[in-house]
This record gives structure tokens, sequence and C-alpha cells, in this order.
């Protein structure tokens, strides 16, 4: 039997093929990779331990060909770092936090893209695409690189300058559309009906997400093969949430990690763009879109296409969606750098604000070992901290009686 | 007339054409004339209590309709509707 079998619809079950595709013809549900593990069991974790130091020591358990050329930057397997300082200041004895701004693009959507470039380069694709709130557009911009491949990436033109340079250094089209991102998104998915390229985010999909996994993997791995008792993921479209449930799952039935349970999956949003909070805040799974107004803006996506399965997820595992303020971010970035110098971008500051929230409600005894997915780095977003940065900045002459003045140690 | 795009997945209902005109006065009524000359669409696209379904997005012009009157919108010789599948991002 193949490894990597086909699609199937999510809400109808209808297979499909093994193709550049992302939706059900029946039902308009979302298209996710069918595997067989059965030959790939044995000796799995020996396998994984023995592979190289990136996401890619996973391989059996991602929708590659057998033999494909990777086109990697040796993404992923970023450090679990445990958070004593932060956690003391939390009352959380067993914190930890997955360190995704140190992938080569400095976001999690390395690990995403190189899966996908891989995939379509497999296929016979020249070209790829996405739509982009501008972390996925940097990736691109690099991998297609990486891979000799044609790039066009579009951005809602108000994105922060920091991802136009650090995307357009890559040379791809960089195409600076006039709306935000759910604009960007919908020219997309009709651009992807008319262009014969890899959409990363729209007809590879299926392949592409697949990639988020490995971040829950090297969880599991570098906590000594054990799942965490929660984990706290940042929501834009809630791509990645539901892969970390399926990851999770996947550990557990192969024995790669003992018991049953699945940690508790926590979904966290800026309450300035806030869909998949206020479905879940209502109790129903019908996620209504928002116009988003957030300085997160690699997850201010207002119509967010996994939404309902981030509700079902979360509540399924015991998790919660919480949703913070523009403040809340900003604070909670500069928690982070005070206390563990990690600087993390508004999407981890909103991951962050999350789980100081939840922490200080007293969500926890304190004995939990609990995660938090810090998906890209500070300087990305550099700019929302502006006048709020926190320390101490002085100006002295180059003299001894200057510092002893102004410094005043 | 108001024109409908019809997306890639759904072009096997419409006989392989991405554009179908319909004359209609508001959106719940131009989906009825879709499904009318190309039968199959109404439960494609609508749930059982006549609502877009949670995986379509429909458009009219630039606008996701759940931003405004929803199905209620009324259309204009000029407009254009898009049915455009969920997509992932970031």
């Amino acid at each position: 039997m193949a490894r990597v079998q086909a699609l199937r619809c999510r809400e109808c079950g209808t297979e499909y093929q093994l193709q550049p595709t992302h939706v059900c013809e029946q039902c308009f549900g979302p298209l996710d990779v069918v595997y067989d593990y059965t030959e790939v069991t044995r000796g799995l974790r020996e396998r994984i331990a023995s592979g190289p130091p990136s996401m890619w020591r996973y391989r059996d358990l991602l929708p590659i060909p057998d033999g494909a050329p990777l086109v990697t930057l040796d993404e992923g397997f970023t450090p679990l770092v445990r958070a004593e300082r932060l956690g003391a200041e939390l009352g959380l004895r067993n914190l930890y936090l997955k360190n995704d701004t140190m992938n080569p693009t400095n976001s999690f959507k390395d690990r995403v893209v190189s899966v996908a470039v891989t995939w379509a380069r497999a296929h016979g694709f020249e070209t790829m695409g996405c739509a982009s709130t501008g972390n996925l557009a940097n990736a691109v911009a690099a991998y297609s690189a990486r891979a000799g491949l044609e790039a066009y990436v579009f951005m809602p033109a108000d994105i922060e300058n920091a991802k136009v340079v650090a995307t357009s250094v890559y040379e791809p089209n960089l195409i600076a559309v006039r709306g935000n991102y759910d604009d960007v998104n919908r020219l997309c998915s009709q651009l992807a009906e008319e262009l014969p390229w890899a959409f990363c985010n729209i007809n590879v999909r299926p392949f592409y997400a697949e990639g988020s996994k490995t971040l829950t993997f090297e969880t599991a791995e570098q906590l000594g093969w054990q799942l965490p008792d929660e984990i706290v993921i940042p929501i834009g479209s809630g791509c990645q949430f539901v892969r970390h449930r399926r990851a999770a799952g996947e550990l557990l039935e192969l024995g790669l990690v003992p018991g049953d349970r699945l940690p508790a999956l926590t979904a966290a949003q800026a309450l300035g763009c806030a869909p998949v909070y206020n479905a879940w805040r209502d109790g129903t799974e019908r996620v209504r879109p928002v116009r988003p107004n957030t300085i997160a803006k690699s997850i201010a996506i207002g119509n967010p296409s996994d939404g309902p399965y981030v509700v079902r997820i979360a509540k399924e595992t015991g998790g919660l969606v919480e949703a913070v303020t523009e403040e809340e971010i900003v604070d909670a970035i500069r928690l982070l750098a005070r206390t563990e110098g990690i600087f993390t971008e508004t999407a981890g500051g909103v991951t962050l604000g999350v789980l100081v929230k939840l922490a200080r409600a007293g969500r926890w005894k304190g004995d939990e070992v609990i995660v938090a997915y810090l998906t890209g780095h500070g300087l990305k977003t550099a700019d929302a901290l502006n006048g709020s940065a926190g320390g101490r900045t002085v100006e002295i002459d180059p003299t001894l009686k200057s510092f002893r003045e102004v410094v005043a140690v | 007339m108001p024109t409908i795009r019809i997306p890639g997945p759904l072009r096997s209902l419409s006989g392989g054409q991405s554009t179908v005109d319909v004359e209609a006065a508001d959106l719940r009524g131009a989906i009825e004339r879709l499904d009318e000359k190309h039968p199959g669409f109404k439960s494609r696209l609508l749930d059982e209590e006549g609502e877009p379904r949670q995986f379509v997005n429909i458009y009219l012009n630039d606008e996701d309709i759940r931003l405004g009157d929803g199905l209620r919108s009324p259309v204009k010789e000029s407009d254009e509707i898009s049915i455009v599948p969920a997509v992932a991002g970031g």
C-alpha cells in the first residue's frame, strides 16, 4: 500500500486522487491527505531519532513522495525552551516555549512552505504563489529562490515594511493588493483557477498544511516523547490549529507517545480580529466574518476557513478560545523579552497574552506541562513596539562625567 | 443582468461555464434563478435553513455578504456575484 493515499473531504468523506485541489466538489469542505502508516510504524521512533536535525526527521509522516528531493533550509527542530522566569511570574512550574522564531525566515511558515514547494516541484510546477499576511510571503519567496522556481506573492498593501523587505530580497514578483487579507485571498482563489501555479494556501493546501504537524511532533520528542497537558496556539485561519490535533492523534495512534489523552488545545486571537473567539463565546461553530483591525497582522484573518474546527477541537480536547487586547499583546511581548530573552512578533504576543490572561485567571494549578507556540520573530513587527518598548534608554556624551551624571549608577 | 462567477469545483453543474447571467432583484433570487438554469446549485450553496453553507463564501462585487445584508442584499444590472470556497491563510 502506498503511504500517501488520497485526499478526503473532512465534511462528507468523499475521496479524491492525490492532486492539487483543496475543496470538495460535493460540499465545499476542506480536503485532507489520507495516509496508510502500516509500513512506516515499525522502527519509526529510531528512524526519527537518527534523522536530520530539522523537521524532515518526520518525513515518514509527511505527504511527500518517497525519494522526491527536498526543498529545505533546515527548517524546524527549533528549541523547546523551558521558561522558568516567565513561569515564576505566572505560577507555572512546567512552562515551555516552542521557539519557532528560529526558523530560516523566522516564522513557522517555513515548515509548511518547505512541504509545499517540495511537493510542487516534485509534481512539475514551475511557479509558486500565495496570499499572505507577510510571513507566508517571506517563506514562499525564500524557498522558491532555493528551488529555482518563479514566485508570485500577494499581500495586503499595508503590510509591515520589514515583511516587504524580507520578501522582496529574494526577488519574487511581489503583488501589493489594495485591500485586506481576506480580499487578497479571494483574488488568489480566483487566480488559482486560471493559472497553472501552485498556490501554497489554496490548491496545494492539503499538502502544505501537513507541515504544521511537525511543531507538535517536535514538542513531544523534545519533552522525551510525551505530550504536554496543554498547548496555546495563535489563530489566523485556524489551519495550523487543526494540524496540531491531527499530529497529537497520530503520535498516540502510532505509539510514539504513551497513553491515550490528547493535550488540551487552546486557541489565541487578538480581540481586534476575533471571529473564532466570538463563535466560541456564543457557543456556536458558525463563525461569522469580521473586518480585522489589530497590530497582529500575521493572524488578521477576518474569514477563517478552519474556524469551525478550531471551536470543535478546543471543546473536544478541553481547551478553550481566548482573546486579548492590543495593549495585552504588547505587554506580553515585553514580558517575554524581559523574562526569557526571546523577542516574538505580535502574533506571538497574542499567544503569550492569552497564556498570561489564563494563568492570572487561575486556569492552572501550576504543575501542568504547558507549551506556547511562538510562531514568528519580533523584528518582523518591531514597529508595533515603537514608543512602548521597555527598559531604559538615555543619551550621553562620550565622557566619564556625562556617564556619571546621566546614568548615575 | 447581474453575473454570477462560478468556481472551478462547481463548473460541472454549469456545463463548464465560468459565468452565468441571471435576472433577479436580490441575492436569494439570483441563486434561485441559477438553480433553475442549472439544477444542483442551490443544494450545494445553501444549507437546510436556506443560509450559505459554512465553507461557501459569497461576494457581492467585492463585499462578503455576511458582512452586509446576506442573501437579502439587492442586486443591480451591473453587479458581479462571486462564489468562492474558503481558503487557509497566513
